[in-house]
């Protein structure tokens, strides 16, 4: 099993991006080049259940998609950013790694305990804090 | 001459063996193979849910074309191929193109890094039978799938067409509030773990608990995270219950209302595709991938060929199980209301893998992250406080939407009993 972090097994990635890039415009191609190409007014306007259209995409949007958005920036960096810690933990956890700090002192399973604790308890309590503000309120 | 080019041709022939047995070839057949096989696959998945639909409503389903039905899913390709293109004229036409061969690209890239059938012995080298084996094989799945919301929101808005705006809009919304639950529910496994090769997931699965009776799967440590997890993946996937963004009552066909033809085929199979991977990460994480208790050919041991065509079918098996239930799923459930599927994500599974996540910290730092009786008995507190907080709290999770008026209390018709008078 190769334990290196080379990207030795990035190449293959490539290739498979590019086999699958290349059906893809394939598909296109050959879907434009076969089909009928037959316009119209009707045909070129937008689906509307064969009625003429009642309203277009100019309508006013609900706000909560927005509060939506920036809830989801807030929380999956979050995430994300435990995921190398999750791998550091259990390697000071399971294997006893330690991280030598700058001002001296070395930090183990504690530490990083510790640090992740506030990390989360900030982001448990800005949950709770947009739970309390509504904004999780669909209706 | 003939000297020349056959020796030429030999030694070429043997340049080819040298290729096709080293770990890149390896795995460039491998992903050839597997990227042609996953179009089958989907095609005949889309063949299999209108037969399993038919037969949940004691119908025949599709068996005109070919012995039943069978050539379905090859003429409906052709149909694609052979519809008129229609590229409309008040759409954004760069990105209306853009979305669907996105959607297709990032569906079919995902599978790289799941590990198909452990490893191939080819006289003393072995193998790995995955396309890539990258040390960070779990955020690169986790990072294409993420990619999956882009098809979805630039064909919504591409199409410039108020159903398919909304239904991107929705799709959005939903895909990235399921996708904080389930980087918590990966983040369990990888704290179980403690990496994040998907190679090395499956083989530390591989081990037995009780005097070897039941296998060390994670889905026997973290039962909740692994439900939660098949949740979220249905609601990435935009499956009933979680399909809000083709709610085909309300928005007609959601995003992809403007697509026609191949581009609308492209959708499809990226969808059906985003599945099979889907299923097999869940496999792969909380099911031991191609490992089967007990039987000698699915073990990390057994490299043989045949051994690793085996290893390659129990993960199928694996997949099919899943795609079943999806199938099931889609033909038993109604759709949530997008309030209760809002609600459900943010108080609901944020939470519990939340808990989740800080339940297996504490295992981890007391050394039991490997121990069942603890990691489940965690488990089993936090589905019971979750469901006792759901059954004493005064608004149930899919509740009423509460601005709304009280039916009897409603403008037109006034109330029941004036009705009635």
């Amino acid at each position: 099993m190769p334990q290196d972090s080379s990207l030795e097994p990035y190449a293959a990635i490539g290739v498979l991006i590019a086999l699958v890039v290349v059906t893809a415009i394939g598909m296109l191609l050959v879907a434009h080049l076969i089909g009928p190409k037959r316009h119209g007014p009707v045909k070129d306007s937008p689906y509307e259940s064969g009625m003429p259209i009642i309203a277009g995409t100019d309508r006013r949007l609900h706000i909560r998609f927005y509060v939506v958005a920036l809830l989801f920036l807030l929380f999956d960096v979050e995430v994300i950013f435990l995921w190398p810690w999750a791998t550091a933990f259990y390697a000071s956890a399971v294997h006893g790694m330690t991280i030598p700090l700058e001002g001296g002192g070395i930090a183990g399973k504690d530490f990083l305990l510790v640090g992740m604790g506030f990390f989360v308890s900030l982001l448990l309590f800005g949950l709770v804090y947009e739970w309390k503000k509504g904004a999780f309120r669909w209706d | 001459m003939l000297d020349s080019v056959t020796s030429w041709a030999s030694e070429c022939s043997t340049c080819v063996v040298d290729f096709a047995t080293s770990q890149l070839g390896v795995s460039v057949i491998l992903a050839a193979v597997v990227f042609g096989a996953m179009q089958g696959v989907v095609s005949y998945s889309i063949y299999f849910e209108r037969k399993i639909a038919a037969w949940m409503q004691d119908r025949r389903g599709p068996n005109r074309t070919g012995p039943l039905g069978l050539f379905q899913p090859i003429a409906d390709g052709l149909k694609f191929v052979f519809k008129e293109d229609i590229l409309p004229n008040h759409v954004d036409k760069v990105l209306f193109v853009l979305a669907p061969t996105l959607a297709f690209i990032v569906a079919f890239i995902g599978f790289a890094a799941i590990p198909w059938g452990g490893q191939l012995q080819i006289g003393d080298r072995l193998l790995n039978i995955q396309v890539a084996n990258p040390d960070i094989g779990l955020l690169y799945l986790l990072g294409v799938g993420s990619m999956s919301v882009y098809g979805v929101v630039l064909g919504g808005w591409a199409s410039n067409n108020k159903y398919s705006f909304y239904g991107g809009i929705r799709a959005t919304a939903q895909m990235i509030s399921y996708e904080i639950p389930m980087g918590f529910c990966i983040l369990v496994i990888v704290l179980t773990m403690g990496t994040l090769r998907l190679e090395n997931i499956t083989l530390a699965q591989t081990g037995y608990w009780a005097n070897g009776l039941i296998p060390q799967w994670n889905v026997f440590l973290h039962p909740l995270a692994f439900l939660i997890l098949f949740i979220t993946v249905l609601a990435e996937t935009n499956r009933t219950p979680f399909d809000l963004a083709e709610a085909e009552q309300e928005l007609v066909g959601g995003f992809h209302t403007e697509y026609g033809a191949l581009k609308f085929g492209m959708f499809f199979l990226g969808e059906y595709a985003h599945m099979i991977t889907s299923s097999a990460f869940i496999a792969v994480l909380f099911l031991g991938g191609w490992h089967l208790p007990f039987v000698p050919w699915a073990q990390p041991e057994a490299t043989q060929w045949y051994a690793v065509l085996f290893k390659m079918g129990v993960l199928g098996a694996k997949i099919c199980g899943f795609l079943f239930v999806m199938i099931w799923l889609r033909w038993t459930l109604l759709r949530f209301r997008f309030d209760q599927l809002m609600r459900m994500a943010w108080l609901g599974l944020i939470p519990m893998t939340l808990a989740l996540f800080l339940l297996t910290v504490g295992l981890l730092y007391f050394d039991k992250h490997r121990s069942p009786v603890w990691a489940l008995g965690g488990n089993a507190v936090i589905l019971f406080v979750s469901l006792a907080y759901v059954a004493m709290s005064s608004k149930p999770i899919t509740g009423r939407q509460t601005n709304m008026p009280v039916i009897s209390e409603r403008e037109f018709g006034g109330s029941q009993a004036e009705v009635s008078a």
